[in-house]
């Protein structure tokens, strides 16, 4: 019973990240600032969603944490490929942010 | 009594995250930004699959759910190498 509510506010949790994930998608200015929002929020955010089932039913938790690691492994990677595919075509930089290459 | 209450009410947040996310892929001006959206709506459908896997308690929805997240990775980094090679 307690680790049905237990998980049960993991999942919760894990909601919680990507409604914020998604919002920062919405309203931040610029793409490389927007994958930044969307990369961090939604990887943490199915990390606690699949722990959290790992809780609720105990026989699950070989498959959770690997997913969980694939998940970990990869989507740094595939969102640090899509920002070097946008900077190599010359996307534009909002004024706002920061950029420390700015002669290229 | 209370289990069910609180995933309904993680469901309604990840709805409103999906549509969130479907906003920013009809109105992105540049086509990066329709893949930022997509790579999360993926991730977010991810998710949804291990829902599923509580709410009906089957134990192989949890497979489909490591596929699927095999799919997206592929598919994004897929996409980001061929945008890089139309331009050399």
């Amino acid at each position: 019973m307690i680790n049905q509510i237990a998980g049960s506010v993991m999942i919760l949790i894990g909601s919680l990240f990507f409604l914020l994930g998604s919002l920062g998608l919405m309203r931040l200015p610029d793409i490389y600032n927007r994958l930044q929002a969307g990369t961090k929020a939604t990887t943490m955010g199915i990390m606690f969603s699949v722990l959290g089932i790992g809780v609720y039913y105990p026989e699950f938790i070989l498959k959770a944490l690997l997913i969980v690691t694939f998940i970990m492994i990869t989507n740094p990677v595939s969102s640090g490929t899509l920002a070097r595919s946008a900077f190599r075509n010359r996307v534009k930089f909002d004024e706002r942010t920061i950029n420390e290459v700015k002669d290229l | 009594m209370i289990v069910n209450i609180i995933l309904a009410i993680s469901g309604v947040l990840t709805g409103a995250a999906v549509i969130l996310a479907l906003v920013r892929f009809l109105k992105g001006p540049t086509i990066y930004d329709r893949i930022a959206s997509i790579d999360v709506m993926t991730l977010i459908t991810t998710a949804v699959l291990v829902f599923l896997a509580v709410l009906y308690k089957r134990a192989y929805y949890l497979d489909v759910a490591i596929v699927y997240s095999i799919l997206s990775f592929i598919g994004v980094v897929a996409f980001a190498r061929f945008m890089e090679k139309k331009n050399d």
